[in-house]
C-alpha cells in the first residue's frame, strides 16, 4: 500500500456487503431465487389458511390488483409523484448534509457550532418534524419535501463529517506546498477521500428517505404512494396495500442496485487495487 | 542577483507542545543560495524532519522566522505521498499550476527511470519506484527550492547514486537549491556543496562545512576527517552508495 499512509478506515456501512461482497455466483443466484419462491409459497399457503381473503389475499389476487392499478394509470402516477418527492428530498439532504458535514469535519469551530443542532436533529422524532412542517409551512409539497430533507440531513452530516475528519493530513501538506487551487484540492484531494462516505450516506440515505416520504404523504398529501396506502388502509384493502407497497419497494431496490451500489464500488475501487 | 539567498532560516527555538514540551531545536540559523546542494546530517531524532517542515512553511509554531525567495518549492517526504487514486502521470500533472505550460512528463519520468510507469497507480509501485515518482513530481514544478527528507533510504546503491547525481545536476543546471536530509556522510561528501550537522539536545547547528571540489581529494579527506572526529555517530552509519569505493560516482556528480 505505497502512497497511502495506512489503511484508511472504511466508511460506515461498507464493511459488510459493498467491499467484502461475496461473489454473485450462479449457486448464490439459485439460492436467492429459491428463497424467494419459498417466501411466495409461504404467502400462498398463509392466504389459503387465512380467515378471509381480505385479511391476506393470495399472490395472484395481489397481482390482479397490481395489473388493474397499472392499466388505470393510478399506480404509475402515484409512484412517479412519490419518486419525484424522494428525489428532491434526497438530493437536498445530500447536498446540504455534505457541505455541512465537510465544514464540520474540517473546522473544529464550525463543528462546535453545529453539534448541538445535530444532536437535536438526530433525536427529534421524524413525526414531529413532519407535523411541524405542515403546521408552519402549510399542507403542501414544499413542507413535505423540506420535512423529509430536514429529517434526513443530520445523518448525512454525521457520515460526511466522519469522512472529512479522516482526511489524510499528509495530503494537506502536499496541497499547501504545491499550491493546489481550491478547485483541484476539492476535486482531486478531498472528493476522492470523501467518496466512500458519500456513497455510504447516499445508500443508507435513499432507503430512509423513501420510507419517510411515504409517511409524509400519508399525513398530508392528496396523492403519492403514501396517500394511496392510507386510502387502501381505510378501505381495508390489503391487496391494494401490498400492490402499492411491494411495487414501490421493488423500484427503490432496483434504483439502489443499479445506481447507488455500482457507484459505491467505484468510489472504493482504488483501495482494492494493491 | 547572484548570492541572494533562496532560503533564510532562523530558528531560535522549536518545541512541540505536548506532555513533555522539551525544545527540539535551538539556534539554527543558516542561509542557502541558488544552485547549492546542502546536506543535512544528524542522528535519527535529531530534528531533521522538523527543520525541513519549518523551512517548507508547514510548521509555523516556532520562535524565529523563515524567508523563502519567490519561486516554487518541490518536496520529497520520507513517505512518497502520492495520491493513490491518480496515476503516476496524473500525480505529476496535479502539481503543475493551471494555465502554466505543462512540463514534459515522459521526460521527467524517464529521468527517474519510470518511463513505463506513467499510467500505473501508486498502489502498484514498489517503495523505491514511488519515491522516485515523488522526485519526478517535485521536479515537475521546476522548483527554486527542492527539499528531500531521507530520499536515499531503502533505495539500492545504484538507484541512490543515480538520484544523487540527478540532484547535483539539477542544482548546477537549473540553479535549484537542494536541501536534503540524510544519514550517510560519504554520500553527503559525494553530492553536497555544504554539509550541515544537527547535533545536541536540543539540537543546534553543530557544524557547517563547505565541501571542496571532488577532485580536491585532500580537501574532501580533511572535511571527512573533521566530521568523523567531531561526530562519532556519523561513522557508525552504514557505508552508503557514495562511498569512496565508487569513485566513478564521486566524480560523476560534479561533472
Ligand atoms: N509532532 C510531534 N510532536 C511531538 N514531538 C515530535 C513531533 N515530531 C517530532 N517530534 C520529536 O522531535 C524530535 C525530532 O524529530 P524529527 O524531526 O522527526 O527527527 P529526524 O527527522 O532527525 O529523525 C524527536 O525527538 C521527535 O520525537
Ligand atoms: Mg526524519
Amino acid at each position: 500500500m505505497i502512497g497511502m499512509p495506512a489503511e484508511l478506515p472504511l466508511a460506515p456501512g461498507l464493511r459488510d456487503d459493498a467491499v467484502a461482497a461475496p461473489k454473485r455466483t450462479v449457486a448464490g443466484l439459485r439460492d436467492r431465487a429459491l428463497s424467494l419462491l419459498v417466501l411466495l409459497a409461504v404467502w400462498w399457503i398463509g392466504a389459503r389458511l387465512a380467515a378471509s381473503p381480505q385479511l391476506l389475499p393470495s399472490p395472484e389476487q395481489v397481482l390482479a390488483v397490481f395489473l388493474r392499478l397499472l392499466r388505470s394509470g393510478d399506480l404509475p402516477f402515484n409512484i412517479a409523484i412519490t419518486l419525484a418527492r424522494v428525489a428532491v428530498a434526497f438530493g437536498l439532504a445530500m447536498v446540504v448534509g455534505s457541505v455541512l458535514g465537510y465544514l464540520a469535519g474540517r473546522s473544529a469551530r464550525f463543528d462546535a457550532v453545529i453539534d448541538p443542532w445535530l444532536t437535536v436533529g438526530l433525536n427529534l422524532p421524524v413525526l414531529v418534524v413532519i407535523v411541524l412542517a405542515y403546521i408552519w409551512i402549510g399542507l403542501n409539497d414544499l413542507a413535505a419535501v423540506l420535512a423529509v430533507a430536514i429529517a434526513k440531513t443530520p445523518t448525512v452530516v454525521v457520515t460526511i463529517r466522519e469522512g472529512a475528519r479522516a482526511f489524510d493530513p499528509q495530503l494537506d501538506d502536499l496541497a499547501i506546498i504545491y499550491r493546489l487551487s481550491r478547485r483541484r484540492r476539492l476535486r482531486r484531494v478531498a472528493l476522492p477521500q470523501l467518496a466512500p462516505y458519500l456513497a455510504a450516506a447516499g445508500r443508507s440515505g435513499l432507503s430512509i428517505t423513501w420510507k419517510i416520504v411515504l409517511m409524509v404523504e400519508l399525513l398530508g398529501r392528496p396523492n403519492g404512494v403514501g396517500f394511496e396506502l392510507n386510502l387502501q388502509f381505510q378501505n381495508f384493502d390489503v391487496a391494494g396495500i401490498l400492490a402499492y407497497g411491494l411495487s414501490f419497494a421493488a423500484i427503490m431496490l432496483v434504483v439502489e442496485a443499479t445506481l447507488l451500489q455500482p457507484w459505491e464500488r467505484r468510489a472504493n475501487a482504488w483501495r482494492c487495487r494493491a | 542577483m547572484p548570492g541572494a539567498a533562496v532560503l533564510d532560516l532562523r530558528i531560535r527555538e522549536k518545541r512541540f507542545t505536548g506532555a513533555r514540551p522539551l525544545p527540539v531545536l535551538r539556534d539554527v540559523h543558516f542561509r542557502a543560495a541558488p544552485g547549492e546542494v546542502v546536506a543535512l546530517l544528524g542522528r535519527s531524532g535529531a530534528g531533521k524532519s522538523t527543520l525541513l517542515r519549518i523551512a517548507l512553511g508547514l510548521d509555523r509554531a516556532f520562535d524565529g522566522g523563515v524567508k523563502l525567495a519567490h519561486g516554487r518549492v518541490g518536496v520529497v517526504f520520507q513517505e512518497p505521498r502520492l495520491l493513490p487514486w491518480l496515476t503516476v502521470a496524473e500525480n505529476l500533472r496535479l502539481v503543475v499550476t493551471e494555465g502554466v505550460p505543462e512540463p514534459d512528463i515522459p521526460a521527467l519520468l524517464a529521468a527517474v527511470g519510470l518511463e513505463d510507469a506513467a499510467s500505473r497507480r501508486p498502489g502498484e509501485l514498489s517503495l523505491g519506484m514511488a519515491r522516485r515518482a515523488a522526485v519526478a513530481r517535485a521536479l515537475a514544478v521546476d522548483p527554486a527550492l527542492l527539499v528531500l527528507d531521507e530520499p536515499f533510504v531503502s533505495l539500492d546503491r545504484r538507484l541512490a547514486s543515480g538520484l544523487g547525481a540527478l540532484l547535483t545536476l539539477r542544482a548546477r543546471r537549473q540553479r535549484t537549491l537542494v536541501l536534503v536530509a540524510m544519514h550517510d556522510v560519504e554520500h553527503a561528501l559525494a553530492i553536497a556543496d555544504r554539509i550541515l550537522v544537527l547535533h545536541g539536545a536540543p539540537a543546534g547547528l553543530a557544524a557547517d562545512f563547505a565541501v571542496p571540489a571532488r577532485d580536491d581529494v585532500a580537501g574532501v579527506a580533511r572535511v571527512r576527517g573533521a566530521l568523523l572526529h567531531r561526530f562519532a555517530f556519523l561513522a557508525a552509519e552504514e557505508p552508503g552508495p557514495g562511498a569512496a569505493a565508487d569513485p566513478a560516482l564521486a566524480s560523476g556528480g560534479r561533472a
